[in-house]
């Protein structure tokens, strides 16, 4: 097949990813747009094949490897419960960054395959688009393997911070530019495995100080990151489809970073430079005198329920540990049938990557158009009756409203304090992540549920 | 003067920033975690790369060093591209509307 034409194909599965990511605006076309997705990824494999077009022993190796991989990530697709997708999408996010390394070692040790020059005289510009994608993979890499582990609780998900962190992280960050510096004229194999080993401690620098609940961040700037470095090859490789790709994934996940972070109120830098709630966690011990709160049981909630005519349930990373969507959905098919009003109020960064309820409650049968995103809902609330706080805390925090001393001041947050009645599910009344006292925990109008959130609910559907 | 068709890339390269710039704000937030899964598959189309280097050298020596990278890779990709499509069509086979 020629250049000429292999490029078109490209081009024309680099379109399909557009349209792929088209779909996602509404669940009603994007099954369609998947399926553009996986038919761009074809044409691509398939047309690369037939411009080597060199079907000799080496093609049934390479089946073979793409039959182990296919089979592995099948696996993982249909077994993996999808309270885990968190970690689930850190672990693709470090195979890509991996991928791009070693497509990007093999382009250095061997760049005549790919029309670069030939090893030691490799073409400058080349040289440099190879020498960022390996390095942005390699960061991808580490940073998400880090991730990955801080999800699965492996790692201890408190920020680990030490003095001179950021200093050093700056210092190996100019220290990789250096090199690729000197990597152009020298064009030595060892400054590539040196710069490769230092990204790949960049992006573990990058992430252990970023604590658990400032993970939806991280997931999304990891996403963007696999973007950039699949758009650094795809330079390298002058292929369209990959470029296309790259840059879509890398704005991707530079815009779900961006709202994940409006959603916290805070900057990006913020959250980059970590170490958020350490401080204020002191400040907490030190003034521990108990305020009165009401405390309640699942025979209470029942009836404030059953009185009501619209719930509105708050979920939080709290269900998704308690894996209490199935139940909870039990729940509200009990009350629907006395003709109570039932919709769910989401916030941006409820759990721990972007979008992560709308897919729990999804799995749990809730149709998508009774769950609604913050600004949809929020004046809701002073309308409704009962509000369910399953597993949610610091987003429903009437101080970010309040109290301008407080760290999470300007935060947007439910305002649950609005309803009538206020269902608080918890397991005690430890802050949140963010080391601060909840207020609405103390507010007439709230009773607390003291117990696990999946026991909770399925105590309260006993007495509905 | 020619143009060098780094720039053609470069150009397609930026027009494309602006359109994944677009395109993402249109996708609804309820599905952020399919489209995270989904931006997972396509990016695994770095594929192309490993397959051409794993074949990049003759029979003999299929398994030296670079190819073996490029074979690798191709596996890992793999595991990306078939896991975050079924993962994102099972996610998105979820998503339904309320009866009526």
């Amino acid at each position: 097949m020629s250049a000429n034409l292999s490029a078109l194909f490209y081009l024309i599965s680099g379109v399909l990813f557009i349209l792929a990511l088209r779909g996602l605006s509404s669940p009603e076309t994007s099954r369609q747009g998947n399926f553009f997705g996986i038919i761009g990824m074809i044409i691509a494999i398939v047309v690369t094949f037939l411009s080597i077009g060199n079907f000799s022993i080496g093609l049934i190796y390479v089946l073979v490897f793409l039959s182990i991989g296919a089979f592995i990530g099948a696996l993982i697709a249909y077994k993996i419960p999808m309270t885990a997708m968190p970690e689930l999408v850190a672990g693709f996010h470090s195979l890509v960054g991996l991928a791009a390394v070693f497509v990007a070692i093999s382009a250095f040790v061997n760049p005549e395959a790919f029309n670069l020059g030939v090893p030691g005289k490799i073409k400058l510009a080349s040289l440099i688009e190879m020498s960022i994608g390996a390095a942005v993979g390699a960061i991808t890499f580490s940073g998400s393997v880090i991730a990955f582990l801080k999800l699965q609780g492996i790692m201890s998900g408190s920020p680990i911070i030490f003095k001179g962190q950021h200093f050093l992280n700056a210092l190996l960050l100019i220290s990789i530019m250096i090199l690729t510096y000197f990597l152009c004229s020298i064009q030595s194999s060892n400054l590539f495995w040196i710069l490769i080993g230092i990204s790949f401690l960049i992006g573990f620098l990058l992430i252990i100080p970023i604590g658990g609940a400032d993970m939806p961040v991280v997931i999304s700037m990891l996403n963007s990151y696999s973007g950039w470095a699949a758009a650094g090859i795809g330079f390298t490789l002058e292929n369209t489809a990959l470029v296309i790709t790259g840059a879509l994934v890398g704005s991707s996940g530079a815009i779900l970073s961006y709202i994940m972070c409006k959603g916290m109120n805070r900057s990006f830098f913020n959250v980059i430079l970590g170490g958020f709630g350490a401080t204020e966690q002191s400040l907490i011990n030190q003034n521990k005198e108990q305020k009165p709160f009401k405390s309640g049981n699942a025979e209470d909630a029942a009836f404030l329920m059953k009185n009501a005519s619209s719930i509105i349930i708050v979920p939080g990373y709290g269900m998704a540990v308690a894996q209490a969507q199935h139940a909870l959905r039990e729940m509200v098919d009990i009350l629907k049938k006395n003709d109570i009003k039932i919709s769910y109020a989401i916030h941006p960064v409820a759990g721990r990557m972007p979008g992560h309820m709308n897919v729990l409650l999804a799995e749990a049968n809730v149709p998508y158009d009774e769950v609604f995103e913050l600004e949809q809902i929020n004046n809701d609330f002073a309308n409704a009756d009962v509000a369910y706080v399953i597993g949610a805390n610091d987003v429903t925090n009437p101080v970010a409203k309040t109290d301008p001393q407080s760290p999470i001041y300007g935060m947007p947050v439910l305002d649950v304090e609005k309803c009538k009645s206020v269902l608080f599910v918890k397991r005690s009344l430890a802050p949140g992540y963010a080391g601060i006292d909840n207020d609405l925990f103390y507010k007439e109008n709230t009773l607390m549920l003291l117990a696990d959130a999946k026991k909770m609910t399925e105590d309260i559907i006993k007495n509905l | 003067m020619e143009i060098d068709p780094f720039i053609f890339r470069l150009s397609i390269f930026i027009l494309s920033i602006f359109v994944g710039y677009y395109v993402v704000w249109s996708v609804t937030p309820s599905l952020h975690t399919p489209l995270m899964s989904v931006t997972n598959a396509i990016s695994s189309v770095i594929i192309v790369g490993a397959i051409i280097a794993a074949l990049a050298n003759n029979i003999e020596n299929i398994f030296n060093s670079s190819s073996l990278y490029g074979f690798l890779a191709i596996t890992l990709s793999a595991i990306n591209i078939f896991g975050g499509f079924l993962v994102t069509q099972r996610m998105l086979a979820m998503y339904k509307k309320r009866k009526k």
